[in-house]
């Protein structure tokens, strides 16, 4: 039973976690390249433009939602089987993402570094 | 991708990974407190532990440099390319908590590297997807980009 727990916990991280990291990254897409940004304008221009970006407070909530799924799961399940299964779900659940909502191209080559990289994190908690 | 924007990258990586030491490294140090809704005085007590301190200041570090990353590259670009930052954790655990890395695990660090070398090697954004200029205030920019 602890089981189904640990895994609806697993779920839910990664879709919060993916839901943060696309929300976050549409917002820095919106707002543009911070260093040119801060070069011209200033960092008060940076962190104005960055927190009036309405995606970006979305993004935060849903990243603080994971993190206390994660919190969650710990105590449901093992550490050594909640941290990696949803992180290398994670990746390879981003990646999907990025494709669907922000267009990004995600090539033959992203999507091998995604998969060697979600089974390497898998690998190194057994 | 220029010097600097590799710097970011590797700005990413190591102040989490060390931001993350130094927090489980704090909050070791406080014993066998529980940290709960019920204790809010020892929650409060962590923050002015000194490494819990320099912890989370160095995973704001983290934060700002991974916000900087995302306005000029691709997620599926970023993501994988900073995911050394498993590597180098076990490399931590292994140097200052001696614990032991076993085969498996030294071919996942083997499977990080190699995705990281894959993704890195790539282009980091999404060609013919114009940005908007970071600098141009002009409303129209914003609402083009929503129709996008």
């Amino acid at each position: 039973m602890k089981d189904i727990y640990a895994w609806a916990a697993i779920g839910l991280i990664v879709l919060t976690s993916t839901t943060g990291d696309v929300l976050l990254s549409h917002s820095m897409k919106r707002v543009g390249d911070v260093g040119e940004l801060w070069k011209r304008r200033g960092v008060l221009a940076v962190l104005g433009r960055v927190l009036r970006t309405p995606t970006f407070a979305l993004g935060l909530m849903a990243m603080g939602i994971a993190f206390y799924s994660l919190l969650f799961g710990l105590s449901w399940g093992n550490l050594s089987l909640v941290v990696p299964a949803s992180a290398s779900l994670t990746f390879v659940a981003n990646a999907v993402a990025a494709r669907i909502f922000l267009h990004e191209r995600v090539g033959r080559r992203r999507w091998i570094a995604a998969l060697l990289v979600a089974g390497g994190v898998v690998l190194m908690a057994v | 991708m220029t010097f600097r924007k590799y710097l970011v990258l590797a700005g990413i990586t190591v102040f989490a990974t060390v931001g993350d030491s130094l927090l489980a490294r704090g909050m070791k140090n406080l014993g066998n407190v529980n940290v709960s809704l019920h204790n809010l005085s020892a929650l409060l007590l962590a923050i002015l532990n000194p490494w819990v301190t320099a912890g989370i200041l160095l995973l704001l570090a983290f934060f700002a440099c991974y916000m900087s990353a995302l306005s000029w590259a691709d997620l599926t670009y970023v993501l994988p390319a900073t995911s050394l930052y498993y590597v180098l954790v076990a490399l931590i655990a292994r140097f200052s908590f001696h614990e032991e890395i076993s085969p498996t695990r030294w071919l996942g660090i083997a499977l990080i590297t190699a995705g990281v070398g894959f993704v890195a090697a790539g282009p980091s954004v999404t060609p013919g997807h114009e940005r908007r200029k970071s600098w141009d205030d002009s409303p129209d920019a914003v609402s083009q980009e929503v129709e996008l």
